[in-house]
């Protein structure tokens, strides 16, 4: 069955989708977007490196998106920089170092469109894999640390005070960051991942009122774009992962009309006549 | 450390060059109230993040009495736009309660109406409640509340202190309570510690009142200044509306 590379090209995107609601709403509850972006922009490093050293791509690229996620907390620690700062002098200068040595390993040869908006069309076995068995361990460890993690972003200290250990809950949750980026570098790509995360998180937050509620919504609205989106794709022979973030830009759009507001609206005259 | 549940010994916080605050020491009990007071930046807070240890003492040590709860009412919180949460959500925030003991605490604050409303709909008032039902919920050991009357009318104040009074009554925790009016929360103090970046002077708050090093701070209690007594002649439910309003009138 897995033969059949849009087949495999689902499975992967739903895989991604499932991790991807969850993870996106601490993302948007935490204001760390830009988070987000860096460790992704960082990817292109450690995909260069995987090339250069016949090395797995998803471990490569999970192993420097740790290292810049640790070399944030050091620079957090060591200057009074505020975060943004931070954020776009590591973004871009791991970005700017991947193309150095991309453009000097000059044996490299990197399909580099694919690289900054993904090609989910090739992923193969091992990639599916990827997905589902580190996605299923990505979601298993959230679930775990889902109280400490959720109290802290609602006030770190008030965590602390009563027991909860939120510094750990805190880096855990940015290795949870770094795997799903490693893992869905293939699948959307380098500049579009971040929007895999917040998208259908943010649409979903037009939906729900409760926490747990916004995190298995926006897991929804994940699937359907990615479904809806790989179909689209290959009806139009459209490129792939920006047809999925399209799909999901329109459920946002969606999500802002005001259902409720316009049914009392309708009541009313209704009640009126 | 005997029947203390907290302890500070000669704490001190140091921080971009300078002592936040220095010299402290203090002690809290099962069922005991005691309060800091001091002027803005006199190192309040900072010391009640000492005795949560949230905060390392770079001076002294700090000792937690082992497995107690500990409950902590901060004073600033704020509730970013995108977190969807109701009342009853952020009750439930580090500990899985049972509805029976979500509803008694939010009774006792009189907020039990807003227990599915959302967090962000709040006023001032009813959040503050809020903060204190989700602390007393878990029934702690060790309460701290840090200015937890802020942004309240005056009736309101002596309403949240007459909750607190109820609280020890019930449940017999040790409250460390931090305030900018000694006056309020007199009656229910038993001990009182007047913080300026040091600790100027402490005692039973009749004793304070009269200390030099208070009276230098805060101003002796001039009558005309006194408190105004503001004999309430009828009582607010907890959604503004008056339960007995004066009959003579």
């Amino acid at each position: 069955m897995f033969d059949d590379f849009i087949i495999r090209a689902f499975v992967a995107g739903i895989g991604l989708a499932l991790i991807t609601g969850p993870l996106g709403c601490f993302i948007i509850w935490r204001r760390l977007s830009y988070f987000g972006d860096t460790i992704a922009h960082s990817a292109l490093l450690g995909v260069v490196i995987a090339y250069a050293m016949n090395f797995n791509l998803i471990i490569a690229v999970f192993a420097v998106s740790c290292f810049i996620a640790l070399s944030l907390l050091f620079l957090q620690k060591r200057t009074n920089l505020p975060d943004d700062a931070l954020l776009g002098l590591l973004a871009h200068s791991v970005l700017a170092i991947g193309l150095v040595l991309l453009g000097i390993l000059s044996f490299i040869r990197i399909d580099l469109m694919g690289l900054l908006f993904g090609d989910i069309l090739s992923v193969n076995i091992t990639d599916v894999l990827f997905v589902w068995v580190g996605g299923s361990i990505v979601l298993i460890v959230l679930i775990l640390i889902w109280r400490p993690l959720f109290a802290a972003t609602v006030n770190l200290e008030l965590a602390k005070a009563e027991g909860l250990n939120a510094d750990l809950a805190n880096a855990i949750f940015t290795i949870l960051i770094a795997s799903v980026i490693a893992i869905s570098i293939k699948i959307v790509g380098i500049l579009l991942i971040t929007g895999l995360l917040i998208i259908p998180a943010a649409a979903s937050r037009n939906l729900s009122s409760t926490p747990i509620q916004m995190a298995i919504i926006s897991s929804a609205i994940g699937l359907v774009s990615v479904v809806l989106g790989l179909q689209t794709s290959m009806i139009w022979n459209s490129p792939t992962g920006p047809t999925i973030l399209a799909i999901a830009l329109g459920v946002f759009i969606l999500t802002l009309i005001p259902l409720k507001k316009l049914l009392i609206s309708k009541k009313k005259i209704e009640l009126s006549n | 450390m005997n029947n203390s549940l907290v302890e500070l010994n000669n704490c001190g916080v140091f921080r971009n060059q300078k002592w936040l605050v220095r010299g402290v020491s203090l002690k809290v009990s099962q069922g005991e109230i005691v309060t800091l007071i001091g002027p803005n930046g006199s190192g309040k807070s900072t010391t009640a993040k000492m005795s949560l240890d949230i905060l390392k003492p770079d001076e002294g040590t700090n000792t937690i009495k082992k497995d107690i709860r500990i409950s902590y009412v901060p004073q600033k919180i704020s509730i970013d736009w995108s977190l969807p949460l109701r009342s009853i959500d952020f009750v439930n925030l580090v500990t899985k309660h049972k509805t029976s003991e979500i509803n008694d605490a939010l009774e006792i604050t009189g907020i039990q109406h807003l227990i599915n409303e959302d967090v962000r709909n709040l006023s001032g008032g009813e959040f503050q409640r809020l903060l204190m039902a989700r602390a007393i919920a878990k029934e702690p050991h060790f309460l701290v509340l840090d200015e937890p009357v802020q942004g309240v009318d005056y009736s309101g104040e002596i309403a949240l202190y007459k909750i607190i009074q109820e609280i020890v009554k019930k449940i017999n925790c040790g409250i460390l309570l931090i305030s900018h009016n000694l006056h309020v929360v007199m009656s229910q103090t038993d001990y009182v510690i007047c913080l300026n970046g040091h600790v100027c002077c402490s005692g039973i708050p009749s004793s304070v009142i009269k200390d030099q090093e208070y009276i230098k701070l805060f101003g002796s209690i001039d009558p005309t200044l006194s408190l105004y007594k503001h004999n309430h002649d009828h009582h607010h439910l907890p959604d503004g509306s008056i339960k007995e309003a004066d009959k003579n009138k």
